[in-house]
């Protein structure tokens, strides 16, 4: 499947070491318009994936290609098309919504006048229409980090790295994180996602990578990764757990 | 074993919290910075030493019967450090007010909240006597070795002081509680500290431009003006500078005096420190809204946001405002000093230069820390796509922009008096600011806003550079002020400090 479609994340031979490795010849492939979940248990290496993604971390060794452009030697051009959310919010306590996103849109260039409309369009899709000239330091986390998604969605990136963005929301919240996030795939964006809510990934993820020490250990749909479990594994949380644990004991 | 829940056990609890807090403090809490954090602190003991018997050598032999003018220096000593003390107790009782750590696991316990509270107050003299008294062992060592033992009396003294310190600092954070409000208590309390830390100092430099038209302390203390001024020999109020050059019954009853207030601040305030820590911990973050003249997006170029963003942030956070800019309140003196010579028409501005460009040194390391160390996203700049070098220019042009937004007035005035002290002057400001902000760079280590007072402790290294880089800059522009060919030597100094943090400046990371 996905042969016909573009490519819009590959990395080959991904690896970063710390005192061991966290990433280990990573290879991933992830097509345009494509909702990805990438899932492990702690101390995986998905953060330290999406980071290197994202520029944040310089890896040892492989390569990183986004929508084409090698994100090493061409870090710039790679950046100018991508959005990264931790689950952090980088937001600046002493700004406002409106002005946190005026900021980003000079950051990443973007005419004047394209990006104040879309900021108008993101704070009111994300409910923020109240809040988008009070200061962001008062802000709940659920609300901080709905001004961090817009931020990153400001710049109307091709492909969206999110490190467990869902963290610490509220109902509320995430339903309206996880429309966006829907709402851009719709529209042709890449978004990749690691997260601990297996159910969010089980409903949303078009396809789900599984990493365990550094390592792709499976990836599929839903449907693929149960079978490869074999039978019982009714949920994702079933099979998840299954595929780690089949790791652990041949490791 | 103590019993738990007892005054001993609980004092047991506090008081390794507050060792810890110490030693983390001066290592940084790297256990391998351990070895090295001992062997800067034996230099710095020898250094203290050193300094302090080129200061008060000359003074051991002081007897009991001392003049006026000895009576007032050593107790303008005393005020001095004692100013320092009340400004650390202040921060000290703000940051036990403010700090929710164990407030609800103290509070949800069935130990009494008033006794853990006067434990936590006790502990907050503690430091600061044994603060006090660190800092003045060395003067009292020299003093005791040249002038006998009786100069040991000085400690107790100085403890005094820090006990009374601690007692006046409960009553004034305690009051401005109960005047301002939670809300605004810390920032008001943080900047009161300051000012007190630094008014006492000033107040003499200024009082000594007055009088004799220098930045000598020394000059203000001799002065007709004060000898005319201050109650006579009999008072009580020398009897904290009678007790330090060795009279007993002065100590015994400056000790007494200092434990009864002590003891009573701890009894009056244990009992509503609960409550306020409460109502400081309930404060939150209330909306504060911007208002622009126009909403529209403006076209900027990523560095011009940069340092916008820089600009706005600073300008929007009073506590960092009055934790930058007091190192401007020590211009007043040079100011006044510079309205003093234009007065008088003498050359003083050699003197008013060094002080300026130290200044402007040490503001730029501040601000640079800020907009280096302490970005609030840092992955939001790190992801976008802007060249790292761009960024980073971005930051040192805010920095070095809010410098010449500053200084420029001085250097302006200095104009009016001599172009060519304006043009040292100027040079020697940007110099030291570039200086110092190169040395945040080289030891730029992520941190959070809210760390900046805590900022030296990331990197001593840092710090002390920077401090020898701005007084090497500084004397390089009053000897160039001068007109000497001397200024060369110390720019040398400076230039060598820099080569040095860029060699031992830790390697870049990802």
């Amino acid at each position: 499947m996905n042969v016909s479609r573009p490519i819009s994340l590959a990395t080959r031979g991904l690896t970063k070491r710390f005192d061991r490795p966290a990433v280990d010849n990573l290879d991933l492939t992830i097509y345009g318009g494509e909702f990805y979940a990438l899932l492990g248990p702690n101390g995986a290496g998905k953060t330290t994936t999406l980071r290197m993604v994202a520029g944040l971390l310089r890896p040892d060794a492989g390569t990183i290609t986004i929508d084409g452009i090698d994100a090493l030697s061409a870090p710039e051009d790679a950046k100018q098309i991508t959005a990264w959310v931790s689950d952090e919010p980088m937001i600046y306590d002493k700004l406002t919504p409106y002005e946190y996103l005026e900021f980003v849109a000079g950051l990443w260039r973007i005419d004047a006048t394209i990006a104040e409309a879309r900021a108008r369009e993101l704070i009111g899709w994300l409910g923020l229409e109240a809040q988008a000239h009070d200061r962001c330091e008062g802000f709940s986390k659920g609300t901080r980090q709905k001004v961090a998604l817009a931020g990153a969605l400001v710049h109307d990136p091709k492909l969206i790295i999110l490190d467990e963005p869902l963290t610490g929301l509220d109902a509320g919240s995430a339903r309206q994180v996880k429309n966006v996030l829907r709402d851009r795939v719709t529209a042709g964006g890449t978004v990749v996602m690691t997260t601990h809510i297996l159910e969010v990934a089980e409903r949303m993820a078009d396809r789900i990578g599984v990493i365990a020490n550094g390592k792709l250990i499976a990836e599929g749909t839903l449907e693929e990764l149960r079978v490869k479990t074999g039978a019982g594994a009714s949920s994702l949380e079933d099979t998840f757990l299954a595929l780690v644990a089949n790791e652990a004991a041949a490791a | 074993m103590t019993e738990p829940g007892t005054l001993a056990w609980l004092a047991g609890h506090e008081f390794r919290l507050g060792w810890r807090d110490w030693t983390a403090l001066l290592t940084a809490g790297g256990r391998a910075r351990t070895r090295n954090a001992v062997i800067v602190l034996v230099a710095f003991v020898v250094l203290m030493h050193l300094l302090a018997y080129w200061i008060v050598a000359r003074y051991a032999d002081a007897g009991l019967a001392v003049d006026m003018a000895t009576l007032i220096a050593v107790t303008a000593t005393l005020l001095l450090s004692w100013s320092l003390l009340l400004s650390q107790a202040m921060e000290s009782v703000t940051r036990a007010f403010y700090a929710r750590a164990d407030l609800d696991l103290i509070l949800t316990s069935p130990v009494s909240a008033r006794k853990v509270f006067a434990i936590r107050m006790g502990r907050i003299a503690f430091g600061a006597v044994a603060v006090a008294v660190l800092l003045a062992t060395p003067f009292i060592d020299v003093l005791v070795l040249r002038g006998g033992l009786r100069w040991l009396a000085a400690f107790g003294v100085v403890a005094a002081m820090g006990a009374v310190a601690t007692a006046v600092a409960l009553a004034l954070t305690v009051a401005l509680f109960r005047l301002v409000g939670p809300k605004r208590t810390r920032l008001i309390a943080q900047i009161v500290a300051a000012v007190i830390g630094a008014a006492f100092v000033i107040g003499l430099q200024v009082l000594a431009i007055f009088s004799g038209g220098t930045l000598s302390r020394a000059v203000a203390l001799q002065s007709h003006w004060l000898l005319d001024r201050v109650p006579s020999p009999a008072s009580l109020a020398w009897w904290p500078a009678r007790a330090a050059l060795g009279d007993a019954g002065a100590l015994a009853a400056v000790l007494v005096l200092a434990v009864l207030l002590l003891g009573a601040a701890i009894a009056v305030f244990s009992a509503r420190f609960g409550e306020h820590a409460q109502a400081a911990a309930g404060v939150g973050a209330v909306a504060v809204r911007q208002r622009r003249g126009s909403l529209a997006f403006r076209p900027r170029s990523p560095r011009r946001v940069l340092r916008q963003k820089e600009w706005t942030l600073l300008l929007r956070d009073p506590w960092l405002i009055s934790q930058t800019l007091m190192q401007i309140l020590y211009l007043l003196p040079p100011a006044i000093l510079l309205w003093v010579t234009f007065r008088d028409g003498s050359d003083a501005y050699v003197v008013l230069i060094p002080v300026v460009v130290m200044a402007a040194g040490q503001l730029a390391g501040g601000l640079a820390w800020l907009s280096i160390s302490g970005e609030d996203a840092p992955d939001l700049v790190a992801t976008a796509p802007v060249a790292a070098s761009s960024v980073m220019t971005a930051k040192i042009e805010a920095v070095i922009g809010m410098i010449a937004l500053v200084f420029a007035p001085i250097v302006a005035a200095l104009a009016f008096d001599s172009s060519y002290a304006a043009l040292v002057a100027a040079a020697g400001i940007m110099t030291a600011a570039g200086a110092a902000t190169a040395i945040q760079i080289c030891f730029r280590v992520q941190a959070k806003r809210s760390q900046f007072r805590r900022r030296q402790t990331s990197s001593r290294l840092a710090t002390f550079a920077e401090a020898f880089s701005s007084i090497g800059w500084a004397a390089t522009a009053a000897m160039a002020a001068a007109g000497t060919w001397y200024a060369l030597a110390p720019a040398t100094f400076a230039v060598l400090i820099l080569l040095g943090v860029r060699w031992m400046s830790p390697p870049s990371r990802d």
